[in-house]
Order: structure tokens, then sequence, then C-alpha cells
């Protein structure tokens, strides 16, 4: 009986196309990305049903953990440098220009300003360990208290950035006192709007803001 | 100097010289794409697509020179006051509780979906929509809800009642500091109901 001879095909594959597609994602990605940005501490935050998106840019995020420490940051890099220089003029903290380009290039800071000096000096992992061992920025319900350290940093924030917006991301299992000393802090300063960073939950059924979201739905 | 080719456009070389062997143009991609598919992986663990929401809150204007007979505008029959307090308890009572000789009908609820703190607030909505409704109310009023926290709650107690607020479409609502009077009636009442 005669034997078909099959041909033997060649095992390589033309892999043009797959890496057309592979460097397509790539481009997607490398577009679409924006960096996670650095946390100082694991915050759980609490959910609610609002709908509006954090504005990107101009953004002074006050951090508070379970534990009740505050941080602060500013997002815009470029003010981050002219909000040093108010605050070392304010505090007399004697930085150096290093120190400053440290704190520029940086991000949260948790540390009181008699350890801001020695943290901003050490370098990038000492930095982090020292954020995580860190006691938070004190504040106090009074503005004009001498211990309240994060209204200097809010006051000069908004000193050297007029547009800026005021988030704060605590954590749910954060005490009520120590958010509270955050607000009254900002209404010292006669701030009355901010904004608090949450997660998104479902709207539950059968309640004023459920028919209201729906109505709008059909409408549109 | 240079030396030119005189031999007429002859292509016949010398038997020593080998014709050069054509290359393939076709390489091997298979690298590449690991590449591309390593890249596309990192850019996908650290891209945060999803973008933080958040909630807009109003705080009542605090002005010391304010007087104190503007600030309790709210009437009784509109307001609702809630403390929060500690493991997530609720109390609450009708009315802004002004007066100290009597403790107003203090009851607990929680955050939970049914029978909660919801209903009581859909409850006190309609109530204020009835007696709008009847005339003992002018159009001007609004349910009114105060929110006082205690010391031992926490700030998910604070988010999930404004969260609430939001839900059962409240307009009218504060963030108070809660007095000493109430924090004496919620230790009766912790007291009466054998709450520790």
């Amino acid at each position: 009986m005669p034997h078909a001879k099959l041909p033997r095909k060649s095992t390589n594959i033309d892999m043009t196309a797959m890496c057309d597609v592979a460097f397509l994602l790539l481009t997607f990605f490398m577009l679409a990305t924006k960096f996670k940005p650095d946390e100082p501490v694991v915050v759980v935050t609490p959910s609610s049903i609002s709908q509006i998106t954090l504005p990107d840019v101009d953004i002074m995020l006050i951090t508070v953990d379970s534990k009740g420490k505050i941080f602060f940051s500013v997002d815009n890099k470029l003010k981050r440098m002219d909000l040093i220089e108010d605050v070392n003029s304010v505090k007399n903290l004697g930085l150096t220009k290093e120190e400053k380009t440290s704190f520029a290039l940086g991000s949260s800071i948790g540390v009181p300003f008699n350890e801001l000096k020695a943290y901003l000096d050490a370098n990038p992992d000492k930095q982090k360990e020292m954020t995580t061992n860190a006691t938070g920025i004190p504040a106090d319900t009074a503005v004009l208290a001498p211990t309240n350290e994060l209204a200097t940093w809010i006051r000069s924030a908004r000193e050297t950035n007029a547009k800026v917006r005021i988030c704060i991301k605590a954590d749910g299992d954060a005490s009520y006192p120590s958010v509270a000393k955050i607000i009254k802090t900002l209404s010292g300063y006669k701030i009355f709007k901010f904004n608090l960073i949450t997660n998104l939950k479902a709207i539950p059924p059968g309640t004023a803001a459920y028919q209201d979201a729906h109505a709008t739905e059909k409408k549109s | 100097m240079a030396e030119l080719d005189t031999s007429g456009g002859g292509h016949k070389k010398g038997p020593g010289v080998k014709k050069s062997k054509k290359l393939s143009t076709r390489i091997d991609l298979t690298p590449m794409v690991d590449l591309g598919f390593l890249l596309i992986t990192f850019f996908m663990f650290t891209t945060t697509l999803a973008k933080p929401k958040t909630m807009e809150i109003n705080m009542p204007y605090d002005d010391k020179k304010m007087e104190e007979a503007e600030k309790n505008k709210v009437k009784n029959s509109c307001a609702l006051t809630v403390l929060l307090s500690k493991s997530h308890r609720i109390y609450y009572y009708e009315g802004i509780g002004d007066n100290p000789e009597k403790a107003p009908d203090i009851k607990v609820t929680t955050f939970s979906n049914t029978k909660g703190i919801r209903d009581e607030i859909i409850a006190k909505k309609k109530m204020v929509d009835d007696m709008k409704r009847s005339q003992q109310l002018t159009e001007k009023d609004e349910t009114t809800v105060l929110i006082k926290p205690d010391t031992t709650s926490t700030y998910a107690d604070l988010v999930n009642m404004l969260d609430e607020m939001n839900i059962n479409d409240i307009k009218v609502y504060a963030i108070v500091d809660i007095t000493d009077l109430e924090q004496g009636w919620i230790k009766i009442t912790e007291e009466a109901n054998g709450i520790k």
C-alpha cells in the first residue's frame, strides 16, 4: 500500500503580526498610564455614592491613617519648591538648597518641623523608613496654636498656589477627633468647602438618590 | 590612487572570487515580542485607570461674630439630631435638643440598609412634607439633620452619615460639635440598655 508522505512543515511562524499587536498595546498603555502616587501609608477609605472624580492638578492631600497620623502632600511639583521656601522662612528651619530640592522631588511629609531637616537630609530609602515610623504632622483644633503645624503647611500651600483644592483622604477607622482637628483647622482659615476621598458604592434602590439617578438616565 | 575597473562591464570574476551568498531579510522577532509583552505587563500593573472619587462637603459658615440668635434658626419640628457613637451605633432624637431640663426621647439604631437610620430619615422627611401640606410649616422650611459625632466615633461613621444625606436627598445638614449634655444623654441611654 502506498504511503502518502506528508510534507514536513516548518515550525517557524511569522512573528511580525504578533509583534505589531504587542507594540500597539504597549503604546496604548504608555500613553494612558499615570503612575500610582507614592502613598505614605495604607489607607482604606470609606465608600459613598458620590461620583465626582478627583481633579488632576493642584491638589493638597491630607492623609490620615487608621491611627490618626496626619500626612501632608501637594501634587504640583513646580509649586513644591515655593512651598518649602515659604515654610522655611516662616519657621526658620535653615534648610539648605539640597534639602529643599529633596522636598521638591519627594512625596508626602509626615514628620514634625523639628525632624524635617533630618528627614530631608536622608536618602529616599531612609525617608521611607522614617515615614513609616513617623508620628505624623501635629495638628490642633485651634488654628493659631503653635503646636498646629498642619496649619502652617496649609497656609503656605495656599499662599504659594491659590488654585489649590483641599482633599482629605482618611482611613475609615480613623477616630473622629483626629479628622475633626483638620476640619477645625480648615474652618479656622475660613475654608468651608473641601473634598473627602471615598470609594464608589452602588446607590441603594428605593431611595431618593436612586430615583433621581434613574430619572436622569431615562431622559438622556 | 583609485583603481578603475576597466574590464568593460564584464561580470566575470576571477576563479578565486566566490559569489556572495544572499542573506535572508527575515529576522527572528520572538525576542522582540517577548520584550513587548514584558513592557505591557509592567505598564498594566503600574497604571491607575480608575480615578479616585471624592465627596464634596460644605461646612456651615462658622463666624465668631455671628449672633447666637441667628444660629438657632432651625425649627424644632423639622430637625433631626443624630449622635454618632462608638461601635458604629447611632443615637437620634427629634428636634435640636435645646431644652436642658427635659431629655428628648433618644433612640438607638445602626447603619444597616433596612430598619436603620435611613428609614428614620425618610420618615422624618415625610413628616415634614406632611406638615408643609397642612400649613404647619412654611414652604421655606426644610428637613434639617444635625450630625454630631462624639469622640468615640470613627471617620467612616461620618462619611456614612453624609452619604445618607446624599442618598435621601436631604438638602440641609450640618456637622456640629456634640454638647456635654448630649454625651450625658448617650451615657444614660447606654446604661438603660445595658450597653458597655
